[in-house]
């Protein structure tokens, strides 16, 4: 913690996203004409201080993973920026960005499709330092040992291939293959989701202590909150593309603003049977981002609607005495 | 806190590994299991000793001559002896024994055969080789770069739809074609082959490419600023290359067989260079005199042509991750 307050006070978050803006085109007819736009992801923004976790949720296809993948610009932006240690990623050069991508990596859902089956894993976790020349040689084959031994691997597993290992033994080859270059900032996109419940206590200790020792800055994408509850210092709601709710985890899961976020809060099981029961269901699917409501995207599911979420974007209001700390896009608090 | 994590990591040691098996071994497993397609193995091996023996012992250090006429000989029944005449004269066969009989002309029919075979080969081989060759290219083109605009379409349209013009000839009539204008040779007959039979691999590749564009681990590799060459040629190329592998050997069963049908028709490889489809060719002629001339060549382009085949199924079933048991 006291690394935390030792990097916010100097100001400059780690990393800043600010109106990012992802369209995927949608294509048809002869000629392959533009018919209409998918808006995966219309104008978030959102700040990552150094060594802190942001959870990302929201259900699936709301573009939780193209946000992430965007700001690593394994997609490029339609619009926006994101400041990154002072430089715009979107805008660097194929030369910066590949020394940019020294300090952000990722950490994939599937275990089984994000390391090549054809290389060793001790060629995997090597690549990146070989291709960085950043070791070579018994240098290299000991950073491997050391980078495996970290994440609970044995260090003869380096001559191994990918489909020798479990599950969960292959997240941790993913974990230390993000690590090798030393990052300051991964994207953990749906990281544990595919595991089982005790796989998945124990990678998500082992991104704990990693945080810890090597002073990680994780943007945590899923749609488990009770891992984001464990594991953020705070939390980023997206319905549909967009924002809804931003807020410190405990301010999150104690005083949710957004009646979005107060059903999804409510959807997560508590393992007690005597407390269920003030469940918020949301009623229909949700839309398409092909042709989103107008006015508050969430306006046609939402229990609270009024008139002028039909209409009106919702602005964004503060809520609470520190600026900025909690967040809410919503009609009721305006 | 931290004891906890030590503990989950102390348990990871002692988790059991899978037994170590690198991706070869595990080939070589399945394959093995494969009886059929191990005797198609045994059958080409066998074909690729006699192509070797038969380009040294009939071109080099000639052994068996494929030229000599014996004219009192003419007809010879497999595995007849000589004649007296012949005998005389110091033109006797290896071996002193006819072991495919002879032909019209008194011809040794094995040392003819021995020739074929490797002619059979090469032209299959280095057709398929060319074949594969365009075809990874255009493939992977098409597959990497598809996006990229070119005037007023996409590369991949462009590649796609010329691979779709390619495959509406009739390819054994365009080849026939194109034989008869080129001054007969065996390579350009090879070459001929090659470039209309790439379509194929192309399109595989291009699928291939495709869909290992989007796996988690090319997207990776591109994370950690790994350069494009060295992506398309270490993760994707090498994950690629299975499909490819079962076509191109069935690919060279199609190919002996096409050579086979143009030296039938006259078009191939001239005489009195011997192959397959020549002699074949020349045999059909006294099919009821002397049916081993018809049935040698014909029975051994079956059973080439079937090992290619077999092994070709084998490979797939080996290297297809699906149907795997992990």
């Amino acid at each position: 913690m006291t690394a935390i307050s030792e990097h916010t006070q100097n100001g400059q978050p780690l990393l800043r996203v600010n109106g990012l803006k992802k369209y995927f085109p949608v294509r048809s007819g002869v000629f392959s004409r533009t018919s209409a736009w998918v808006k995966a992801v219309d104008d978030v923004s959102l700040t990552i201080q150094h060594s802190e976790t942001l959870g990302l949720v929201g259900e699936s296809g709301c573009g939780k993973t193209t946000v992430g993948r965007t700001i690593l610009r394994l997609m490029e932006p339609t619009a926006g920026e994101a400041i990154f240690e002072g430089n715009n990623i979107f805008h660097l050069g194929a030369k910066e960005l590949r020394a940019a991508r020294r300090h952000m990596q990722i950490i994939f859902q599937d275990p089984y499709s994000s390391l090549n089956p054809r290389m060793t894993v001790g060629s995997i976790v090597g690549e990146p330092l070989k291709i960085h020349r950043l070791a070579k040689g018994s240098d290299l084959q000991d950073q491997v040992e050391q980078l495996l031994i970290r994440v609970g691997l044995r260090p003869e597993h380096h001559s191994r291939y990918p489909h020798e290992f479990s599950g969960g033994q292959r997240q941790r080859v993913g974990i230390a293959r993000a690590l090798a270059l030393r990052p300051k900032f991964i994207v953990c996109d749906e990281a544990v989701s595919a595991l089982d419940v005790s796989i998945q206590a124990q990678i998500i200790n082992l991104l704990k202590d990693l945080q810890e020792e090597f002073q990680l800055a994780y943007l945590f994408i899923t749609h488990d909150l009770n891992v984001v509850e464990y594991l953020a210092q705070r939390i980023a709601v997206m319905y549909l593309g967009k924002l809804a709710e931003v807020a410190p985890t405990e301010t999150l899961f104690e005083d949710a603003q957004h009646p979005y976020t107060q059903a999804l809060l409510s959807a997560n099981p508590i393992p007690d049977p005597s407390k269920q029961g003030d469940r918020i269901v949301l009623e229909g699917d949700v839309p398409s981002p092909l042709n989103p409501p107008v006015g508050c995207r969430f306006h046609t599911r939402c229990p609270q609607v009024m008139d002028i979420c039909k209409t009106n974007e919702p602005p964004l209001i503060h809520i609470g005495p520190i600026q900025n700390e909690h967040q809410v896009w919503c009609h009721l608090h305006s | 806190m931290n004891n906890q994590t030590i503990d989950t990591a102390q348990e990871m040691h002692e988790e059991p590994l899978l037994p170590h098996e690198t991706p070869w071994e595990e080939f070589v497993r399945i394959f093995q299991k494969d009886r059929i397609a191990v005797a198609g193995c045994v059958i080409l091996a066998c074909l690729f000793v006699a192509a070797m023996a038969g380009k040294v012992l009939t071109e080099w250090v000639i052994v068996f001559d494929t030229e000599i006429v014996r004219l009192p000989d003419k007809f010879s029944p497999p595995l007849s002896f000589p004649s007296d005449e012949v005998v005389a004269l110091d033109i006797q066969p290896t071996f002193g024994v006819y072991v495919f009989g002879t032909d019209e002309l008194g011809r040794d029919v094995f040392a003819r055969m021995l020739q074929g075979a490797f002619v059979s080969l090469s032209i299959g081989f280095i057709a398929v080789g060319i074949s594969v060759f365009i075809g990874i290219l255009l493939g992977g083109l098409s597959g990497f770069y598809g996006k990229m605009k070119l005037g007023f379409m996409t590369v991949d349209t462009l590649i796609m739809r010329f691979t779709d013009v390619m495959l509406c000839f009739p390819t054994f009539f365009l080849i026939l074609t194109v034989v008869a204008l080129l001054p007969p040779s065996i390579y350009n007959i090879m070459i001929v082959i090659g470039l209309t039979s790439w379509m194929g691999t192309a399109r595989f590749v291009r699928a291939e490419f495709l869909s290992l564009r989007e796996q988690d681990f090319v997207i990776a590799a591109q994370a950690l600023g790994i350069p494009e060459r060295r992506i398309i040629f270490r993760h994707m190329v090498p994950n690629a290359i299975a499909p490819v592998l079962v076509s191109a050997t069935i690919g060279v069963a199609g190919a002996i067989l096409t050579e086979s049908a143009l030296s039938f028709l006259g078009f191939g490889v001239q005489p009195p260079y011997a192959t397959w489809g020549n002699i074949l060719s020349d045999g059909k002629g006294f099919i009821f005199d002397a049916p081993w001339l018809f049935f040698i060549p014909g029975f051994a382009i079956f059973v080439v042509v079937l090992a290619f085949n077999l092994v070709g199924e084998g490979l797939r079933e080996a290297l297809n991750p699906k149907l795997r048991s992990r």
